[in-house]
């Protein structure tokens, strides 16, 4: 008896569990407050806000916060009330798929920024897609999103018409990342990619150009997201001669792969896409990071200066944290909904199909200058905006070292 | 052959880290028949309470590694120590004569408390933390192999304690009490041991060793996460299953052979960092397949 009453106590304590870790977080902060529209629309965000990619994913929740809290004060919705609904992803592909379900079921919701991950977008656009709901990525780089799974043969087939992104893809990042490390008299590089969607893309996007511009890549290797020891890949690497270590993934294993490599004797720079673009990078990887290298899609947020009434507006909201990588993309994604909003809400009194239908075509037809440049979609959903930045470690900080629209 | 050479320093530095894991594993085992599952998270408590008293020690003493090493390294334990009782008082005795499966559950439970928990309330540890570098920079090179003092310092602590935790559990009163508790606990009861104060200092002890691991390994790699114990966790019980659980000799073995099997199968196996955790689980399922018991273990007769 006296154990089947502590099982019986036991059971709420397991489920109490399950809610914490399972669930997410179902806060909703309500952005948009101080306007005067009758009608309430939701504007979503899958992105992970805790977790070990929080400080990028953070910055975008912030920058469409503003985004939005800047419509609602300029009413730029005529008679509406934009709403923000802010969600969880933790960068989990699973996560994802019940954060879309979750997004998707609400009735006055059109649109969705989000996500961080290429792999958590895959688990999401289908959800979203399905109801017309309109998905903008500003960060999420893998071809394959928009152009299909066999994009790299030429057959180039768009998924899903209401999933645009505007960020560069991988199919561009990577061989940028080849041209300059060309450029800088390197001719042998060992590629190291954690196998995710990302990570394992870019580094066949740069392998391909590296071969085909004569470069030799000395030793192919994979790691699994999550792992802390990289002593047996670097000791393998080591031998080869690389001059280079490109790598596809993100921080939380770069960081610690940089730092093991400088401490194994390997001093070579490690380079990455945008996923290793954050000042964590440099806090995990140590003084010995010096050096070394990331490409990022667009100009410098602080450089641009289309973009200093964002970083100047971000600064004035009082925000915790900083925008990060994606914050003037998350802005421009935030803002390219709500100019659809603005062209097909005003005389409508509800969100139906027809009405999201109506959204998913303006947007689609977007012609707006944003704090990152130029923005419009071609006909698979990617920016038209092709512009690059490779940054270099000095000094403790992500200095820009070369800016450039990429030409293959 | 350096190459090989050079990838065995890897495995052996790696191999002690599970090893010291898996102690806790397999002492715990070995006296209540439980599979603390929430162990792994005790490993990375103890990185967590090391850093947390570095970050509140005087800047003159954070450089010293002589000094900052062992207060941090005790801080680990203290940490690690407290919750590893608390559990043990609060989620298992309860349970000790309940059905298997229940603590079994319980352990589960309890290891996702102490990840979300330290997720939540550790400032900062939603994301990866920089550890600081609490063992001396460096190191030698012997005949074209590179060994940091870093990967010496955690071999040869691993290698003392499991050499002087083999001393006392053969050689101490305690120790004797701790073996006749694990044979048969009621005789042991009948013989005026208290049993609950046995099993209450195989988890502390089980939890020291993880956390003088946790603060050693977060050091050498230069990071910690909330969430590092549970591959640690994984990697460590099949350590202790490899060499047949609920023995010493047999967990520190196993630690060693994983960690080595895991750095020579990125060596020499195609595509082998990607896949080194299907090899280290490849050569479990093996020798479970030809010695069910592990290496060292020996056949014991199922208690009712």
């Amino acid at each position: 008896m006296r154990n089947r009453y502590v099982v019986r106590a036991a059971i709420p304590a397991i489920i109490g569990v399950i809610a914490v870790t399972g669930c997410g977080s179902n806060k909703s902060s309500g952005g948009g407050s101080g306007s005067s529209g009758s009608h309430t629309v939701v504007i979503g965000l899958s992105a992970p806000l805790t977790g070990p990619l929080s400080a990028l994913g953070l910055g975008m929740k912030n920058s469409v916060d503003l985004a939005v809290k800047q419509a609602n004060q300029a009413n730029k919705v005529k008679g509406w009330t934009i709403k923000f609904d802010p969600q969880d992803d933790q960068g989990d592909a699973n996560v994802g798929g019940q954060v879309a379900a979750r997004l998707a079921s609400e009735s006055n919701l059109v649109g969705v920024v989000g996500t961080l991950n290429s792999s958590v977008a895959q688990q999401e656009q289908k959800a979203y897609n399905d109801q017309n709901i309109v998905m903008i990525s500003p960060a999420n780089t893998n071809p394959m999103l928009t152009q299909g799974p066999n994009f790299a043969t030429g057959n180039k087939v768009r998924p899903y018409k209401s999933y645009f992104r505007v960020a560069t893809t991988d199919a561009i990042q990577g061989p940028f990342a080849a041209q300059y490390l060309k450029s800088q008299g390197i001719t042998k590089v060992a590629t190291v990619n954690d196998q995710k969607t990302y990570g394992a893309g870019l580094v066949q996007q740069f392998e391909k150009q590296w071969k085909s511009q004569g470069g030799t890549i000395t030793s192919h290797q994979t790691i699994n997201p999550g792992d802390k020891d990289f002593s047996g890949v670097i000791s393998k690497i080591k031998p080869t001669g690389a001059q280079a270590l490109y790598y596809g993934g993100e921080y939380p294993e770069a960081g610690p792969l940089s730092k093991q490599m400088k401490a194994a004797g390997l001093n070579i720079p490690l380079m990455g896409g945008d996923g290793i673009y954050d000042p964590t990078y440099i806090k995990l990887a140590g003084p010995k990071s010096e050096g070394d290298l990331a490409t990022s899609v667009g100009a410098p947020t602080d450089q641009l200066s289309s973009a200093q009434a964002f970083v100047s507006a971000y600064k004035a909201a009082g925000y915790k944290e900083d925008f990060s990588a994606y914050g003037a993309y998350s802005y421009d994604a935030a803002n390219v909904i709500i100019d659809a909003l603005a062209k097909v809400l005003p005389g409508k009194s509800s969100i139906d199909s027809s009405v999201r239908q109506a959204i998913v075509a303006a947007v689609q037809q977007t012609d707006m200058n944003g704090v990152t440049g130029h923005v419009s979609f071609d006909q698979y959903g990617d920016t038209t905006n092709k512009v690059l930045t490779v940054y270099k470690v000095k000094g403790g900080a992500w200095v820009p070292v070369k800016t450039d629209t990429f030409n293959s | 052959m350096t190459q090989f050479l050079q990838q065995l320093t890897n495995g052996v530095v790696l191999g002690a880290t599970y090893g010291l894991i898996a102690l806790g594993y397999t002492m715990v085992y070995g006296i209540i028949q439980l599979i603390n599952f929430a162990h792994g998270d005790i490993f990375m408590l103890g990185a967590f309470g090391g850093l947390a008293l570095y970050n509140v020690l005087p800047h003159g003493m954070q450089d010293q590694v002589l000094i900052a090493l062992p207060l941090c390294t005790l801080a680990g334990i203290a940490l690690s120590v407290a919750v590893a009782v608390v559990m043990e008082r609060v989620a298992y005795r309860p349970l000790r004569n309940a059905p298997r499966l229940a603590p079994l559950i319980t352990a589960i439970g309890v290891s996702a408390m102490i990840e979300e928990g330290t997720r939540l309330w550790y400032p900062g540890a939603k994301a990866p933390l920089t550890f600081p570098p609490l063992l001396p920079s460096g190191g030698f090179t012997v005949g074209g192999v590179r060994i940091s003092y870093a990967s010496l310092v955690v071999v040869i602590v691993a290698v003392v304690l499991m050499i002087a935790l083999q001393a006392f559990v053969l050689r101490s009163r305690t120790g004797r009490a701790m073996r006749a508790t694990a044979q048969d606990p009621d005789t042991a009861k009948l013989m005026g041991i208290n049993t609950d104060r046995v099993i209450v200092i195989t988890f502390i002890l089980g939890a020291a060793l993880a956390a003088v691991a946790g603060v050693l390994n977060g050091a050498r790699l230069g990071t910690v996460q909330f969430n590092d114990g549970f591959v640690a966790g994984l990697k460590a019980f099949t350590a202790a299953v490899l060499g047949g659980i609920g023995n010493i000799t047999g967990c520190v073995a196993g630690g060693f052979i994983l960690g080595i099997v895991e750095v020579m199968a990125v060596q020499y196996l195609p595509n082998g960092s990607g896949y080194k955790d299907l090899w280290a689980f490849v050569v479990l399922i093996l020798v479970l397949v030809f010695r069910p018991t592990g290496l060292f273990g020996e056949e014991v007769t199922v208690r009712a």
